[in-house]
C-alpha cells in the first residue's frame, strides 16, 4: 500500500502555529485529549480577539491542564497546585496593562484552588479563567475531583464515587463571575468565539471546557475513547445561551446543557479601587499604575 | 542606586517595629504588598495599605497567607517589588510559596514577626521559635537569607537590606522580627532619600533571541524580566533547564539545584552580617540575635562589672549562618553561650559550627517573653569560671 | 476541484482518529505506516473531496493536522503583535 506519509514539520500556514513553543511538541497530552484542542481554540482566539500578544500572560496550577502554560509562546507561569489565581491576581495589580489568562483544571481551580476562584471572583479580578474539567485528577492517575459525577468509578473511589459534585457554572455565577459559560472540545466553533468573547471582557470572566480523559476517566468509566467521547458530546449537549445557571447541573443519564450562561457587567477591581481612592484621597492618590522597578 | 523618594518618609519618627518595617519597605521600593491579619504583624500591612496610595502602588489583603505568598511572586514577575508580612501560623503556611520562590528565584520578602508558637500559640507574645522553619521549613534543597532586627531602626534598615538581597541574589529573604521588636516604640531616623543605597532589579539588556531566562554568569544568579515585554519566557517550578522548560531528570535536577544554592553559599562572606565586640581575650562570647541581643547585653555588661571577660555576637543575618565567624572564636574562648525564646534552635548552629573546639551553652526560653537579663548572666558567670 | 488542502505533521499525531471521523467529507483515514512514535497518522484518501473547511485543523489536539480553502489565501493574520 503506497500512502504517502506527509514529511512536514511545521504548518507554516496554520495561524496558531505562532502560538506554540513547537520546540516542545509533540506534547505530553495523552491520545485524543481535549486539552490540545482547547489550546488550539485559544491560540485561534488570540487572533481574532486582537490580542496584544506581547501583554497577554498564561498562569497555570498544576494538573494535566496545568502543562498549558509550557507549551503556549507567550510570558507563560507554571505555579503551584491551586494558585494559580491569586498569582494573576499579583500580576495583574501590579501590572494592570498585562492581559492575564488563567488556564488550569478542574481539580486545581475547585478544590485545592476553590478558596481563591471564589474570592477573585467576588473582588472581580479582571482575570479571564478558562478551566478544562475532565472531571478527574488526570495527572496523579485518575483520582476523584469535585466535578466527579455521581456514581462515577476513579482510583480513590473503585466502588463508584457517592461525592457530590459541584455545577460549576452556578457556583461562578453566584460568586460574582460576569462572564460563565460551558462548552466542550465537540464545539470547537463556539467554544472559540466564547473564548474570543472572553478575551475582550473585562472583569472576571469564566469558561469551563468538558473534555475526555480517554486513558483515566473515559477507560474507567467505559465511556470509549476520544472520539466516542465527542460522538457523546455532540448527541447529548443541547446549547441553551443564557440558561438559569441553577438549572445546568451534570446529571448521570440526562443530557448536558452548554452555553453561554452569564454576560453582565459590573466594575473590575482595580476601576473600583481606583474610583474609590481617587474619591477619597483627591489629588493625593497617586494612580498613574506601578512602575517597573529596574534601573 | 537611590530610594524612590514618594516612599521615603524622611525624618525622625517615634514608631514602633512593625511601623518601621512598612517604612524600609516603601523606601526600598516595594510597591506591592499582600497579607493577611495576624498578631503581631498586622500593623506592617496596615500601614501599607494606608501609605501606598499616596505613594503608587497597591496593597491586597487575600483572602488567606497561601494566596498572599504567592501573589507577590506575580507581583514580582510583572516588574515590581513586593513583599508579604505575617507570624508563625501564616508562616507555615507560606511554606509551599518560599519554595517556589526560591526555585524560580524570584525575588521577594517575607516578614514573620515571630510569636509564641507552635500551633496558635501566643498570638500576642514574643517567641525567637520559627528560626530554624525560616531555614529548613519548605520542601526540598534550597538557601534562604534571613535578617534578625534587634530594634525598631533596624526593622528600617534591615528591610531595606532585605530587599536588596532578594534583588541581588533573586532569592527570597526573610526578615525575622518578634512581638517585642514590632511593637516597641523608640526613636527611628530615617534619612534622605539620596542617601538609602537601593538594589535595582537585575534585569538583563540582551533582546528576546539572545536571552535564556537561568543563564547565569560566575555569581550563579540569572538575569530576570517581567511580564509584557515580548521575552515570551516560561517560570515553573518543576525542576527546569537554562530555557526554563520543564526537565525531569537527576542530570537537571543537579544542574539546577546545585546552583541555587550554591549561589547563596559562595556569597556567604558578602551576606553575613554581624555585630562584634570585646572577643579579643574574651573566656565567653554571648551569640544572640533580634529582641534577645539587648537583654544580653544587660547580661554582658553585668558579667564585666564583675570582673568576667565577656565578649558579644549579634546575628544581623542568621541564614546564611556565619560558620566561619563561630569557628574562629570557638578555638579561642571557653564557652559560647546562645540565649534565644526557644527551646533549642540557632544553637544546634552553633554547636555545629564550633565543632567540638568549645563548651556551648544555650539559654532556652519556651517563649512569652524576653529572658530576664539575671538569668543570662548566671549562665555567663557559670561558663567564665 | 477541491477547494481545499490538507497539510499533516506527522510526527506530532497521536493517532486519535478526530480528524477522520469529524471531517465532513472523509478525506481522511489512518494509514496503516506509523511515525517515530508508533502512532498511525491519518492521511489523505479522496483529496478532492476536500472543502477547506478546516474542522479537522481546529480539533486537532496536537496541531499535527491543518486545512485550509485553496480558493482565499491563507495567511497569518489578525494577531497584533504589539
Amino acid at each position: 500500500m503506497s500512502e504517502g506519509l506527509c514529511t512536514l514539520t511545521t504548518i507554516e500556514n496554520n495561524p496558531v502555529e505562532q502560538f506554540l513553543r513547537t520546540d516542545r511538541l509533540p506534547h505530553i497530552w495523552c491520545s485524543g485529549c481535549g486539552i490540545g484542542t482547547t489550546v488550539n481554540c485559544f491560540a485561534q482566539a488570540l487572533i481574532d480577539s486582537k490580542a496584544e500578544i506581547n501583554k497577554t500572560v498564561v498562569v497555570s496550577g498544576i494538573g494535566c491542564t496545568g502543562r498549558v502554560a509550557g507549551h503556549v509562546l507567550l510570558d507563560s507561569f507554571h505555579t503551584t497546585h491551586g494558585r494559580a489565581i491569586p498569582f494573576a491576581t499579583g500580576m495583574k495589580l501590579a501590572n494592570p496593562s498585562l492581559n492575564v489568562v488563567v488556564y488550569s483544571g478542574d481539580g486545581d481551580l475547585f478544590a485545592i484552588g476553590g478558596n481563591h476562584i471564589m474570592h477573585a471572583a467576588r473582588r472581580n479580578i479582571d482575570l479571564k479563567v478558562i478551566c478544562v474539567n475532565n472531571f478527574t485528577y488526570a495527572m496523579t492517575g485518575g483520582q476523584t475531583a469535585p466535578t466527579t459525577p455521581l456514581g462515577a468509578n476513579t482510583s480513590t473511589a473503585s466502588y463508584g464515587n457517592y461525592d457530590e459534585p459541584f455545577n460549576i457554572p452556578h457556583l461562578m455565577d453566584a460568586v460574582g463571575a460576569v462572564y460563565v459559560a460551558r462548552w466542550t472540545t465537540f464545539h470547537v466553533k463556539q467554544l472559540e468565539r466564547s473564548m474570543t468573547e472572553l478575551l475582550k471582557k473585562k472583569g472576571f470572566g469564566f469558561i469551563e471546557i468538558l473534555s475526555p480523559c480517554p486513558v483515566l476517566f473515559q477507560r474507567r468509566n467505559k465511556l470509549g475513547d476520544s472520539v466516542e467521547t465527542m460522538k457523546f458530546y455532540k448527541q447529548h449537549c443541547k446549547i441553551k445561551n443564557g440558561a438559569p445557571t441553577s438549572e445546568v447541573g451534570i446529571l448521570p443519564g440526562e443530557d448536558i446543557t452548554i452555553g453561554t450562561f452569564v454576560n453582565r457587567e459590573r466594575p473590575d477591581y482595580i476601576a473600583q479601587m481606583r474610583r474609590h481612592l481617587s474619591g477619597q484621597l483627591g489629588e493625593k492618590f497617586v494612580n498613574e499604575g506601578v512602575p517597573a522597578c529596574c534601573a | 542606586m537611590q530610594a524612590d523618594p514618594k516612599g521615603v518618609l524622611t525624618g525622625t519618627h517615634f514608631m514602633d517595629g512593625d511601623h518601621a518595617c512598612c517604612e524600609g519597605a516603601l523606601a526600598a521600593g516595594a510597591r506591592f504588598a499582600a497579607g493577611y491579619p495576624i498578631t503581631p504583624s498586622t500593623e506592617v500591612v496596615e500601614r501599607f495599605a494606608t501609605r501606598i496610595p499616596t505613594v503608587g502602588g497597591t496593597f491586597i489583603q487575600m483572602e488567606d497567607e497561601l494566596a498572599a505568598s504567592i501573589a507577590i511572586a506575580g507581583a514580582a514577575w510583572a516588574g515590581v517589588k513586593a513583599f508579604t508580612v505575617t507570624s508563625g501560623p501564616g508562616f507555615s503556611l507560606m511554606m509551599e510559596h518560599i519554595g517556589y520562590a526560591a526555585m524560580t528565584e524570584t525575588p521577594a520578602v517575607f516578614v514573620n514577626v515571630q510569636r509564641g508558637g507552635p500551633s496558635t500559640g501566643l498570638p500576642t507574645l514574643p517567641a525567637q521559635s520559627d528560626m530554624m522553619q525560616a531555614r529548613w521549613g519548605s520542601h526540598g534543597d534550597y538557601e534562604v537569607i534571613a535578617v534578625c532586627p534587634s530594634s525598631p531602626q533596624e526593622c528600617f534598615d534591615l528591610t531595606i537590606k532585605a530587599f536588596n538581597l532578594a534583588e541581588e541574589y533573586r532569592t527570597p529573604v526573610m526578615v525575622m522580627m518578634d512581638e517585642v521588636v514590632g511593637h516597641m516604640t523608640e526613636r527611628v531616623v530615617i534619612p534622605p532619600a539620596e542617601e538609602i543605597e537601593i538594589t535595582p532589579r537585575r534585569h538583563t539588556h540582551k533582546p528576546p533571541e539572545e536571552f535564556r531566562l537561568f543563564d547565569t554568569g560566575p555569581d550563579l544568579v540569572p538575569e530576570m524580566v517581567y511580564a509584557g515585554e515580548g521575552y515570551k519566557f516560561h517560570v515553573t517550578g518543576v525542576t527546569h533547564d537554562e530555557r526554563g522548560y520543564p526537565v525531569i531528570t537527576p542530570q537537571a535536577q543537579d544542574r539546577l539545584v546545585r546552583r541555587i544554592c550554591e549561589k547563596i553559599r559562595i556569597a556567604a562572606d558578602k551576606i553575613t552580617m554581624i555585630e562584634e565586640a570585646d572577643t579579643e581575650d574574651a573566656d565567653v562570647v554571648v551569640v544572640s540575635y533580634g529582641i534577645t541581643s539587648r537583654v544580653a547585653q544587660r547580661a554582658i555588661d553585668l558579667a564585666k562589672e564583675r570582673g568576667a571577660k565577656v565578649g558579644k555576637l549579634r546575628l544581623l543575618t542568621a541564614w546564611p549562618f556565619p560558620d566561619k565567624e563561630i569557628a574562629r572564636l570557638a578555638a579561642k574562648v571557653k564557652a559560647l553561650v546562645v540565649p534565644e525564646i526557644n527551646l533549642g534552635q540557632m544553637v544546634r548552629e552553633v554547636e555545629r559550627a564550633a565543632g567540638g573546639r568549645c563548651k556551648v551553652i544555650p539559654v532556652s526560653h519556651a517563649g512569652g517573653s524576653v529572658h530576664r537579663p539575671e538569668t543570662i548572666l548566671e549562665v555567663i558567670l557559670g561558663a567564665a569560671r | 476541484m477541491p477547494k481545499g488542502e490538507v497539510a499533516i505533521v506527522v510526527e506530532r499525531c497521536k493517532g486519535c482518529g478526530i480528524c477522520v471521523e469529524f471531517c465532513p467529507t472523509h478525506v481522511l483515514e489512518l494509514a496503516s505506516a506509523f511515525n517515530s512514535k508508533g502512532y498511525h497518522p491519518p492521511h489523505i484518501v479522496n483529496p478532492d473531496k476536500c472543502s477547506g473547511c478546516g474542522l479537522c485543523g481546529m480539533y486537532c489536539p496536537d496541531f499535527a493536522i491543518f486545512g485550509w480553502r485553496t480558493d482565499t489565501p491563507a495567511t497569518k493574520e489578525g494577531a497584533h503583535a504589539g
